[in-house]
């Protein structure tokens, strides 16, 4: 099946078998946001609980496909103790990577700011995804979902 | 009699080719696709005959005008209605649906009223009344499913009560399902209540005939009949059309127009306002006649015989790994198949199997509400038609283990 192997890598197979940071997190004093893809009925919350401008721990729950859910797993792992800042950055390379029409804003945007460009380490395995557009949106539903929490909270 | 068996050789893009593989395309409930016959229809009149309708008395306009006439009362035979002025046309079987609401709920619904429909409406059937539920303040009600996915009618009696409309689709989009429409439209009437019938999943697929169906109403969509997008049909008893107020006004719709008012054409008339899809409902003429050819009881028996051997095949080989969901007996469904393979998700069963060319639907199937009382987010569906073979479901049974294998936790 040539072609599945740029979609279902590995590692994102891994994520979507055995999720990270798993579960919920007390609200208060954690927050909680969720997210829903009303295409194909995809579901994920998050709660996460920030010290001062880091995002201390963040724990998903949801249902979905692989792509959805690897895709939170991975972001999971990504964000822990990063700052809002760090956070916002990386979502904005993230989807830039998924979209070749957010590209040219986003990366203009994410380098303008002389902040180092971040590492998307395991998340570079999602650049597949690009290749089958209707995946895109599982594949940014948990980062637009942390993108809500941090607006609701103002930070 | 049976159907042809190289019926595929009319579909001129099942011969394509898809990611290597020979297209198999199992989504025919969410559109089917198009004979030449019907393709060759609509671009013969753009080539020769296009021109307004009932409008000009120059020759092309004559024959515009009588060919869309035509396929009107072609129509009017396919189900049976007595007259072909009680087939009126619509964009698809959504805005039939919108129709019936705006028009006649908007004139006889209000507070006290009640409008029956059922846990496994597609969202056509559901929203409309919706909309026009909160402006109106009548009640929607439902009726409720069996474990085996029937409409559970032991209640019915009960929720009838009240009830002036009767809204429910003659084949579920989701579970396959025929429903009892003559025992629920007796009912219905038997308290005084209007029914209507979604037909978008059943007149492609069965003989339809709306006296014995004995409903008052009957919405359907031409694109998934072989016909084209953009052209669906509203069927309505003659009289309870007549008492019903236009929908959208224009031209086409009306005798006259002065400045304080204006007087309805007749029908069908009153309810097609502006220019109509003169090619699509040509398309559609054309889509009756070559499913008329084939025999709709032919069509049928084809149907329940695939999806017999669908059932059995991918029961054998999968058992308990899969579930297909709604009614075990291939003679109480149409060719729906709603699966749940181990634990992929449709969405990723649906991409494994287009790899192979394989078209499924992953989704909710604008179904909703049933979907929660499921219990899942989604399904893949595999549905079934003309032209759809043994082996089509065949390389659809051998597709799942594959995707199986790649998702096993
Ligand atoms: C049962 C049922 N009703 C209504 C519709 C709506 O058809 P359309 O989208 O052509 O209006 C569909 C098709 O999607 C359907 O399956």
């Amino acid at each position: 099946m040539s072609g599945l192997e740029d979609l279902y890598k590995e590692i994102i197979l891994d994520h979507y078998r055995s999720p990270r940071h798993h579960g919920e997190l007390e609200c208060p004093p954690a927050h909680k946001t969720e997210g829903f893809n009303p295409l194909c009925g995809d579901e994920v919350s998050l709660t996460f609980e920030l010290q001062g401008e880091v995002i201390r721990e963040l724990l998903i729950t949801g249902q979905g496909c692989s792509i959805s859910q690897a895709s939170a797993s991975m972001m999971s792992t990504a964000v822990q103790g990063k700052s809002v800042d760090e956070v916002r950055n990386l979502t904005r390379q993230f989807k830039a990577m998924m979209s070749i029409h957010e590209e040219s804003i986003g990366a203009e945007d994410a380098t303008s700011k002389d902040a180092k460009p971040l590492e998307l380490g395991d998340l570079d395995a999602l650049k597949g995804v690009v290749k089958f557009p209707v995946r895109i949106k599982c594949a940014t539903l948990s980062w637009n979902t942390l993108l809500t929490g941090l607006d609701e909270l103002e930070v | 009699m049976s159907l042809p068996s190289d019926l595929k050789s009319n579909f001129p893009l099942l011969s394509q080719t898809v990611n290597g593989h020979q297209i198999i395309y199992l989504d025919s409930a969410s559109s089917s696709q198009k004979p030449t016959v019907v393709i060759e229809a609509m671009n013969d009149y753009y080539r020769t005959i296009n021109a307004n309708v009932h409008r000009g008395a120059y020759e092309i306009a004559a024959q515009a005008t009588e060919a869309m006439e035509r396929a009107r009362a072609r129509l009017a035979t396919f189900i049976g209605a007595p007259s072909a002025n009680e087939i009126v046309f619509t964009k698809n079987a959504t805005e039939s649906f919108n129709l019936i609401a705006r028009s006649w709920g908007g004139d006889n619904l209000g507070p006290g009223d009640v409008v029956l429909i059922s846990d496994m409406e597609h969202h056509a059937n559901i929203v409309p009344w919706q909309i026009l539920s909160a402006e109106k303040g009548f009640e929607l009600r439902w009726i409720p499913l069996t474990s085996d996915g029937h409409l559970d009618l032991s209640q019915l009696d009960r929720l009838l009560d009240g009830v002036k409309m009767v809204s429910v689709t003659a084949m579920s989009n989701v579970l396959g399902t025929l429903n009892p429409i003559r025992e629920i439209a007796d009912r219905a009437h038997s308290v005084g209540a209007l029914m209507a019938v979604d037909g978008s999943q059943y007149v492609p697929h069965l003989p339809t005939d709306v006296v014995e169906l004995g409903a008052d109403l009957l919405c359907f969509t031409g694109h998934k009949m072989c016909g084209p997008t953009g052209i669906g049909v509203l069927w309505g008893r003659t009289e309870l059309l007549e008492a019903m107020p236009p929908f959208l006004g224009g031209g086409e719709m009306i005798l006259d127009v002065r400045r304080d008012g204006f007087t309805p054409n007749e029908l069908p008339h009153k309810f097609e306002a502006g220019t109509p899809p003169i090619a699509e409902i040509i398309g559609l003429g054309a889509a009756v006649d070559f499913l008329e050819s084939l025999g709709m009881s032919n069509v049928r028996q084809h149907e329940i015989d695939l999806t017999d051997y669908a059932l059995r095949v991918l029961n054998d080989r999968y058992g308990e790994e899969l579930t297909i969901h709604g009614p075990p007996n291939a003679s109480e469904r149409g060719g729906v198949l709603s699966i749940q393979y181990q634990d992929v998700h449709p969405h990723d069963l649906s991409q494994v199997l287009d790899q192979r060319g394989i078209c499924v639907r992953a989704g909710h199937h604008c179904a909703k509400p049933l979907m929660r009382e499921l219990g899942v987010g989604a399904t893949a569906r595999a549905s079934l038609y003309v032209y759809n073979d043994e082996a089509d479901i065949d390389a659809l049974t051998a597709s799942l283990a594959p995707a199986g294998e790649l998702f096993a936790r």
